[in-house]
């Protein structure tokens, strides 16, 4: 090998090195919620793409949580416009991960309800098109045990009767939006609680009649019992007829549910 | 012993006495304000409770009687207690004859510690709730409100009592077994004042709490308050007024508004958090805490409404 052929494949080398190097050392960009944290979670989840703190990704909840086992939240990325992917997190949960949801043809909108261990940020990426993280997020005041504590359902002992009831409503598209709410019953145990393993739902898809989906969520432990979750479908053709919720928990019990538009 | 350490005993003993520090500092400053014969209230801010109000932000009252005082709910924390008994002892050295509680939430009944001496009661609902949720009230108590609560724990009525009329020596009271802002609410007439007690039926000039709120039986109970005849009343929260100012309707009033905003909420298919950010209007939003109270009433009645709109879907899987 000569010299010329030698620096030739040095170099390519050298840049690659290079750039791995920098893509390890990639500093979280500083949190404007000062939670010490946030470069944790950037390096888990964020890092692979641009971050940016973003006022488009609207967290709305409490300030302070009256109730630490369902502190209500609705993220409101709609500004954003094309969004692929929500990541949730608490921060200070022992169970940070709340969910991930992929709007598809819904909106880049969600609310539900969340167990809340202590006071803590509670923090949303969309990830649009081009792969960029936006961020936004709030910190709810709580009093906090809301993951260690047992689920109502665990103390009754008829909850099983109940698992799967799923309540619900579309509502027509008034032009801005469409509401699409859904109540589900289920313990949502996060497992820390004394002897009560850990038992919530895992997946859930919205599909039309032809089989095509809506949205996805990979649902986790901090998801309130007996949750409750809102979507828009503002903008999404509904033509295909009746829609279809498709669930599974994580002990393999699947939940089905039909909304008519 | 010799002088010495007799000398050192000495002030040992007068150290444990004085106790300097944060007793002193911890002044509620119970002023009682005399409202008719013999009654007297202990007006409270019409504020949340923080570490500079200590709690006091409920009005407590008592009425002397030829027999002794009786003591209307003992406000939030064994300190104020102990503070209204020394300011009840500076009107009147006529000792306590009783203690009525109006209702189970904690800033009305965390001073009984200051008098367990003498019989405490209740209604049975009411004691029984004070057993239940008297633990989870402290440990709330103590977050919000420091070392105002030092030494406080909840002792719950040691007494039951029922609707019906109770005389005790020249007073007459009329008691009202109500229910809706808690599942139990006490009203007290003292019929030979004309002055009623309406507990935390009635609010006025602070913004109303739902925590154990019955919204219908509420206004049951604020229609027989409507129908009493009295001169003046005292409320759970706000100013002392003469009948015909007295906030009766205007707390019902509030009632059907902030049912009336979740039901409407709740049909238009928004969420928890939504609804929590909905504009409040005038007269509501003008009021302390309009907006803190109106998302924690969200919390604690919007599921109902939301239950009501949403109906079953699931199926059988094929």
């Amino acid at each position: 090998m000569d010299n010329q052929t030698m620096r030739h494949r040095l170099i390519p080398c050298l840049l690659f090195a290079l750039a791995a190097h920098a893509s390890v050392a990639a500093e979280a960009p500083p949190d404007p919620l000062g939670s010490v944290q946030w470069a944790r979670y950037y390096d888990a989840y964020f890092s692979d793409g641009p971050v940016t703190f973003d006022p488009r990704v609207r967290v709305f909840a409490p300030e302070r949580a009256e109730d630490s086992m369902q502190v209500p939240v609705t993220v409101d990325a709609r500004e954003l416009g094309d969004v692929r992917e929500m990541v949730v997190l608490a921060d200070y949960n022992p169970i940070p991960l709340v969910l991930r949801f992929k709007p598809q043809r819904a909106q880049p909108f969600i609310s539900f309800r969340i167990k809340l261990q202590q006071t803590s940020p509670i923090r949303v990426a969309a990830r649009t098109a081009g792969g960029t993280w936006h961020v936004g997020g709030m910190w709810v005041d709580a009093a906090g045990g809301g993951c260690t504590l047992p689920s109502e359902a665990s103390s009754k002992p008829d909850w099983t009767a109940r698992l799967g009831e799923i309540y619900g409503r579309l509502w027509p598209d008034d032009g801005n939006r469409q509401p699409l709410r859904v109540r589900m019953m289920h313990p949502m145990d996060t497992g820390l609680a004394d002897q009560i393993p850990r038992f919530h739902i895992e997946d859930l898809v919205l599909r039309d009649a032809d089989g095509s989906e809506l949205w996805s969520m990979q649902v986790y432990e901090p998801v309130s019992e007996n949750p409750v979750f809102g979507f828009d479908l503002h903008g999404a053709d509904l033509t295909a007829g009746p829609l279809e919720l498709n669930g599974r928990d994580n002990n393999a019990n699947r939940f089905l549910a039909r909304f008519a538009p | 012993m010799n002088r010495r350490a007799l000398a050192s005993a000495a002030v040992l003993l007068l150290a444990l006495l004085v106790r300097p520090g944060l007793a002193v500092e911890l002044d509620y400053g119970l002023e009682p304000e005399r409202v008719a014969p013999d009654t007297y209230v202990f007006v409270g801010t019409t504020e949340d409770f923080d570490r500079d109000n200590g709690g006091n932000i409920v009005n407590t009252a008592f009425v002397v009687t030829n027999a002794g005082v009786v003591v209307i709910d003992t406000g939030p924390s064994r300190r104020y207690g102990e503070q209204m008994r020394t300011a009840i002892a500076r009107v009147t050295d006529r000792p306590i004859e009783r203690v009525l509680i109006t209702h189970h939430h904690p800033d009305h009944f965390f001073g009984n510690q200051a008098f367990a001496d003498v019989p405490i009661y209740a209604l049975p609902a009411t004691r029984r709730a004070m057993l239940a949720e008297g633990n989870a009230f402290a440990n709330n108590l103590y977050n919000m409100s420091g070392s105002w609560m030092e030494g406080s724990e909840p002792l719950p009525a040691n007494a039951t009592l029922e609707a019906g009329d109770l005389e005790v020596s020249d007073h007459r009271f009329r008691l009202l077994a109500l229910a809706g802002h808690t599942p139990a609410d006490l009203a007290i007439l003292d019929t030979t004042t004309g002055t009623l007690f309406s507990g935390d039926l009635v609010f006025d000039s602070r913004t109303l709490t739902t925590p154990h709120a019955d919204v219908d039986a509420w206004l049951a109970a604020l229609a027989v308050l409507e129908d009493l005849t009295f001169v003046r009343l005292v409320p759970g929260h706000g100013p002392v007024r003469e009948a015909a100012d007295a906030r009766i309707a205007q707390t019902a009033a509030h009632l059907r508004w902030l049912t009336g905003t979740l039901r409407d909420a709740a049909e238009r298919g928004l969420s928890m958090a939504e609804t929590m950010n909905l504009p409040i209007p005038e007269p509501y939003a003008s009021e302390p805490l309009a907006r803190e109270e109106f998302v924690r009433s969200v919390v604690h009645l919007y599921p109902a409404f939301e239950r009501q709109v949403m109906s079953r879907v699931d199926v059988a899987r094929p």
